[in-house]
């Protein structure tokens, strides 16, 4: 999503009746994430929308990029917020093999999520396709990659095969840069 | 995995007002030159950099992150192949980043700053600044900065070539060369200060 830097054009407010349906939307997608929200969006604060091209919107809290959605789809939270938080969100591993190539900006196939490295969760814990998860690296301490699954953990196990996870932000990328300057 | 990534991330935050069950963030440090959190510094390009970083920014990071068991244990589940391939393809990628490098800053040392007084009244002027690009500088908070620090109008305006080009009001040039070498750092030889006179009865421009 953000292999290339990002152009914005300008930032706006956004309306506090619209910052509040955000603010419910994270909470329902991310439960584990609800204690702490006041800590990462306080109630007060002005929310600035960052139009980027390609129907992606980033929102911003003093100049630092929280979140970002493409359109309508499910909104996925900046690396910096899954580095402070990193028990708030679902999470999978991969192995050492993988990183380079995520960083790279490669999408995430199954056979790196599945060899002896890599973690997924166990079975109760299935989490369905669709979900937005964090990437962890083996014998790595903070998530290098946020990406929405392509198919549930269960699948990923049983076929082992083909694109597991998309990538859609990752260390290094231009959302990344933008907020490094 | 969590309790190990609480234990190994620096200080954590206790401003956050986290009562009971609420979780305080985590402080990730990252890398000065690369922007990664450190050990994620090994991937990039420019692992030399960074590793002199870390070592003058945060030594207990670098010794845990570049000490020698540290090094033996990271290659445990890797095939040798796999690693050799890695190895490889990281050599080449660090050998472009310096060619890049490298470029760069002849590149930096050729280009020119210019800065230029035009006349607006006979005894009225602007200052035109352009070619700050070169040197990763933006227009648009420079532009803010100098009219901030001299206490005038400044914009950022499309030339006539189509290039942006800073305008100060106000005959300003000496004190904007002051400005480039104090604080953003630019030699002067780079810059190059001229003067455009408008001649009156419209012969064209000078």
């Amino acid at each position: 999503m953000f292999k290339k830097p990002v152009s914005s054009s300008g930032k706006t407010k956004i309306k506090s009746s619209v910052q509040r349906n955000i603010r419910q939307k994270i909470c329902e997608q991310f439960p584990l994430l609800e204690p702490v929200i006041d800590d990462v969006l306080p109630k007060k604060a002005q929310l600035d929308l960052i139009k980027a091209p390609e129907k992606i919107s980033l929102y911003a809290l003093d100049n630092q990029v929280l979140f970002f959605q493409h359109h309508n789809d499910a909104i996925m939270p900046h690396l910096r917020i899954v580095h402070k938080y990193p028990q708030c969100f679902p999470t999978v591993q991969v192995d050492r093999g993988a990183i380079r190539f995520i960083l790279g900006g490669a999408q995430l196939m199954c056979p790196g999520l599945t060899s002896p490295g890599a973690k997924l969760p166990p079975p109760e814990g299935n989490i369905p396709e669709g979900a937005v998860v964090a990437i962890n690296a083996e014998g790595k301490e903070h998530a290098c990659m946020i990406g929405v699954l392509k198919m549930s953990t269960e699948d990923i196990k049983k076929l082992n095969k083909g694109n597991g996870v998309e990538n859609c932000h990752y260390l290094g990328d231009g959302l990344w840069k933008m907020d490094s300057e | 995995m969590e309790a190990e990534s609480s234990a190994a991330g620096a200080a954590a935050g206790a401003t956050a007002a986290g009562e009971g069950p609420t979780v305080a963030p985590l402080e990730v440090a990252y890398c000065g030159v690369c922007s990664l959190p450190p050990e994620y510094c090994e991937f990039g390009a420019t692992v030399k950099k960074c590793m002199d970083w870390l070592e003058g920014n945060h030594p207990s990071l670098h010794q845990k992150l570049y000490s020698s068991e540290a090094l033996e244990s990271k290659m445990g589940t890797m095939t040798l192949e796999a690693q050799q391939k890695a190895e490889k393809d990281l050599a080449k990628k660090q050998q472009k980043e310096e060619l890049r490098q490298e470029r760069e800053a002849a590149k930096k040392k050729s280009s020119v700053i210019t800065i230029k007084r035009v006349e607006r009244t006979k005894r009225k002027y602007v200052t035109v600044v352009s070619g700050i690009e070169a040197f990763e500088l933006v227009y648009k908070t420079v532009a803010k900065e100098f009219g901030k620090k001299f206490a005038c109008g400044s914009s950022v305006t499309k030339s006539a070539a189509g290039s942006e080009e800073i305008t100060v009001q106000g005959d300003l040039s000496d004190e904007i060369l002051e400005e480039l070498v104090e604080k953003y750092g630019i030699d002067e030889d780079n810059i190059r200060q001229v003067e455009e006179t408008k001649k009156k009865g419209g012969s064209g421009p000078g």
